[in-house]
């Protein structure tokens, strides 16, 4: 327990923290990827109140209609607004990646980083564990989750986030493996520092990295295995939207109604886009070597 | 008339907006070697790899001239701005070359025929046939024993020394005009480089090759050399015959330079006053077990070593790589078990701790690593690495103790306190390793090891870290087991001297003693090895 309250001392280095806030907003390139995540989650939480229609509004002489003044995006089969699905389905989309990455990474990172520091049995047991979880196709390792529960957006999450879970634990640990053999870390040893301390200052920022750019592409990924999920009846339920779910609904429309595809389509890119391009700037950001050649490129 | 096989003017290299190499010009003439020396940063690769169109250094400019002489039928070449073709049809076939590392120079997954051929049947158009026997010959000329068998070995088969020979061997496949030799020793043990060097100048004399040969030490460039550039900052500050640079040396930087280095035979550290034993080790034994793909085996790192260092002097632990000089100080800080063997520390079987009393001897012997860069953490500021000893052991009360207590540590090292919110990567080399030293020195240790804490830095920065050594044990009254592989330093330093070889101690004996008269025919091997003060040249044999 001391241990860890000295690495959280050690850690409070106020100034330092607001410079490399500085530096992350100061690359443009980051700068607009989190303004375009904050305006999504601004309209995943304010959807219902801006959607000119509703999610469910049916107007079936309306259906297919190609983007117009009246409807953005156009309509589907059901002349459903698209626009208004896109901007409801931003919160559901968001929330199962958000929630379901956030699982996989605490517990992945923390079994990764246990196994690949303890080493020995313990590693090996775990990893063994982690390679099961790998060998499951993805889908019926969440088809058996949700058989276990009932199916909803928390199964979903919960599903989502197993899956996702041995991928941290690899990368975690792969990275710790080659971080614990750095002779820093031994000096360390020598000096009597307990384990705590030399995960949380020693071995966690140095995994930083890695794990950084994990989570950005998981994010992505986490959209579209939501967009799986609801296609089999096991994700979002029907008629409520997701972007995945309306990406398969717009399958067999390819060739009579493109807008019903590239919109939601355009949703997710735009979404996974930003996170990845966030996820880099954060990364350069974190590493004080990279953090000293972007001030010196400023000050030219 | 012959005039010089590589003549480079007005060399310039330019790498984003700084200048790397300043307008340098240099000839090499036939059957000679030019020496080129400097520490690190100063250029000397550089200059090198632009003058002969290596240099692949994104954004990187060249300018200047670098001819290399007509051979045959073709005329004189310009090498700078020569396209890759040509440059292609000289690289391996007219101008060879040999790097520092042998161990990734070498290509893993090929055998040692197909990387010596390679160029043989590319430039030569040998068939098979005839590179293979050319191979032979080579591997035979580089003095690689059993050149047959060799042929089908891969490159982790063998040691740095006979990697590096057939580095030379595949550099002079196509018997090429010019070698390039980038430190090609550096990564070799004493003994080791003894012998390449034999090998270099014998070779140059059979086959008639001309070579600039880049170095650090002005040691093994006076073996070698017979004109020197002597290069600081992208300049050649000084270019004379290598005996004038020895003994009249014109430039301050020369001068500066044959100061520095250590040599064997100057004075040891003053005695002390008086010493009782702090630390008593009897028959240390290691062992690792190693796992490999055909079964288990056991190293034995250590054999029943034994050695007792007195407060306040210092223990020169002497050996050439794997002879368990390391593991000795990895048992001492509890790095690895060791298997057999007990250390007492004022009483305290440093061993067998119980866990209780573990921290607390931890705090008593302090661990200086050799690599400056790897033994910082990049992602944590100086003062805070500086502090970990303080954290880990409660010695500084709040955040303003720990302050002026790095502070203090900063001082003592000689670095100003504002290092203390600078990370790593911010320091040169030699900074880094005087706050690896205040780190160590944060817990207010008795016993300082230093694990070949030196031996990375360039020597002028080394004799400055030296010193400040010697100062700070003097001034605190510290016990240094003091690890190297350089015989000039530990002469420098110790006041006993433990030679190891292969996990066993050969020789164990005052340092004064042991210089004199050397007993053990190890000991001698080695300091025979050592380049002598004097260059080659000088001696009329």
């Amino acid at each position: 327990m001391t241990d860890m309250r000295l690495a959280d001392e050690a850690s409070g280095d106020e100034s330092a923290r607001v410079a490399s806030w500085r530096l992350l907003l100061g690359n443009p390139v980051t700068t607009i990827s989190a303004v375009v995540l904050v305006g999504i989650v601004v309209v995943a939480l304010t959807a219902r109140r801006i959607a000119p229609y509703g999610t469910n509004k049916i107007d079936v002489a309306d259906a297919l209609q190609p983007p117009t003044g009246a409807h953005w995006f156009g309509t589907d089969e059901l002349g459903r607004d698209i626009f208004s699905r896109v901007l409801l389905a931003a919160h559901a989309s968001l929330q199962i990646a958000l929630a379901s990455v956030a699982f996989a990474f605490v517990v992945g990172v923390t079994i990764g980083v246990i196994s690949g520091y303890r080493g020995g049995l313990l590693d090996a047991v775990l990893m063994r564990v982690v390679d099961v979880m790998f060998a499951f196709p993805v889908l019926l390792l969440a088809l058996a989750i949700v058989a276990i529960l009932a199916p909803g957006s928390a199964t979903t999450i919960l599903a989502i986030g197993i899956v996702y879970t041995p991928i941290f634990a690899r990368v975690a640990r792969a990275s710790t493996l080659s971080v614990r053999v750095e002779p820093f870390v031994a000096v360390s040893r020598t000096l009597g520092t307990g384990h705590l301390y030399i995960l949380g200052r020693h071995i966690l920022p140095n995994i930083a990295g890695p794990v950084i750019v994990q989570t950005s592409v998981s994010l992505a990924f986490a959209i579209l295995s939501e967009a799986a999920l609801s296609f089999l009846g096991l994700g979002i339920q029907p008629p409520e939207p997701s972007w995945g779910r309306m990406l398969f609904d717009a399958q067999g429309f390819v060739q009579r109604a493109w807008w019903m595809g590239v919109f939601p389509g355009a949703a997710i890119f735009a979404t996974v886009l930003a996170f990845n391009l966030l996820g880099d700037g954060l990364r350069d950001v974190l590493d004080p070597k990279q953090r000293t050649m972007i001030e010196a490129r400023r000050q030219r | 008339m012959i005039g010089p096989i590589l003549s480079a003017r007005h060399l310039r290299v330019r790498i984003g907006r700084r200048d790397i190499v300043r307008g340098i010009a240099f000839d090499v003439q036939r059957e000679q070697t030019l020496g080129i020396v400097g520490e690190s940063g100063s250029g000397k690769s550089m200059t090198v790899l632009a003058a002969t169109g290596l240099l692949d250094a994104p954004g990187s400019v060249v300018t200047g001239t670098s001819v290399l002489a007509a051979a045959g039928d073709s005329a004189p070449t310009q090498l700078l701005g020569a396209s890759g073709r040509l440059l292609r049809t000289i690289h391996g076939s007219r101008i060879g070359f040999v790097f520092q590392d042998p161990g990734t120079s070498l290509n893993p997954l090929l055998t040692l025929e197909r990387q010596i051929t390679e160029s043989l049947r590319t430039h030569r158009g040998l068939t098979r046939r005839q590179a293979r026997a050319r191979a032979l010959e080579l591997l035979d000329a580089v003095g690689l024993p059993d050149p047959e068998a060799r042929l089908h070995s891969y490159p982790h088969q063998l040691s740095g020394g006979q990697r590096q020979r057939v580095m030379i061997a595949i550099a002079l496949a196509c018997d090429p005009e010019l070698l390039i030799a980038d430190e090609p020793t550096t990564s070799l043990d004493v003994t080791t480089q003894a012998q390449i060097i034999d090998l270099i100048r014998n070779l140059q004399r059979d086959f008639g090759t001309a070579v600039i040969w880049i170095s650090h030490d002005l040691g093994v460039i006076g073996q070698v050399a017979d004109d020197v550039t002597v290069m600081r900052d992208g300049e050649a500050v000084e270019q004379s015959p290598i005996l004038d640079v020895f003994d009249r040396p014109q430039h301050r930087y020369t001068k500066q330079l044959l100061e520095a280095r250590p040599l064997i035979g100057g004075p040891g550290p003053p005695p002390p006053a008086d010493a009782p034993v702090l630390l008593d080790v009897d028959g240390l034994d290691v062992r690792f077990p190693v796992t490999t793909p055909i079964g288990k085996s056991i190293v034995h790192a250590v054999r029943d070593v034994s050695f007792s260092i007195r407060r306040a002097t210092t223990l020169g632990l002497v050996g050439e790589s794997g002879s368990g000089k390391s593991t000795v100080a990895a048992a001492l800080t509890g790095l690895v078990k060791p298997d057999a063997g007990t250390a007492t520390m004022g009483g305290t079987d440093v061993f067998g701790v119980p866990r209780a009393e573990e921290k607390a001897l931890r705090r008593r012997i302090s661990l200086v690593f050799q690599d400056p860069f790897s033994s910082l953490n990049s992602r944590t500021r100086v003062g805070l690495a500086i502090a970990e000893p303080l954290f880990v052991h409660r010695l500084a009360k709040g955040k303003r103790g720990r302050q002026s207590r790095v502070a203090e540590l900063l001082d003592l090292v000689g670095l100003p306190a504002s290092f203390a919110s600078r990370y790593p990567h911010e320091l040169s080399g030699g900074q880094r390793q005087r706050v690896s030293i205040a780190r160590a020195l944060a817990a207010e240790p008795e016993l300082l090891i230093l694990d070949e804490s030196t031996a990375s830095l360039d020597v002028s920065v080394q004799a400055r870290v030296l010193d400040l050594l010697t100062q700070l044990q003097c001034d605190l009254r510290l016990t240094y087991l003091f690890i190297a592989h350089d015989l000039a330093i530990v002469q420098r330093m110790s006041h006993d001297v433990l030679v190891m070889r292969a996990g066993e101690a050969v020789e164990y004996r005052p340092a004064a003693d042991l210089f004199a008269s050397p007993e053990h025919p190890y000991t001698r091997t080695l300091l025979a090895a050592v380049p002598p003060a004097r260059p080659r040249a000088a001696d009329p044999a």
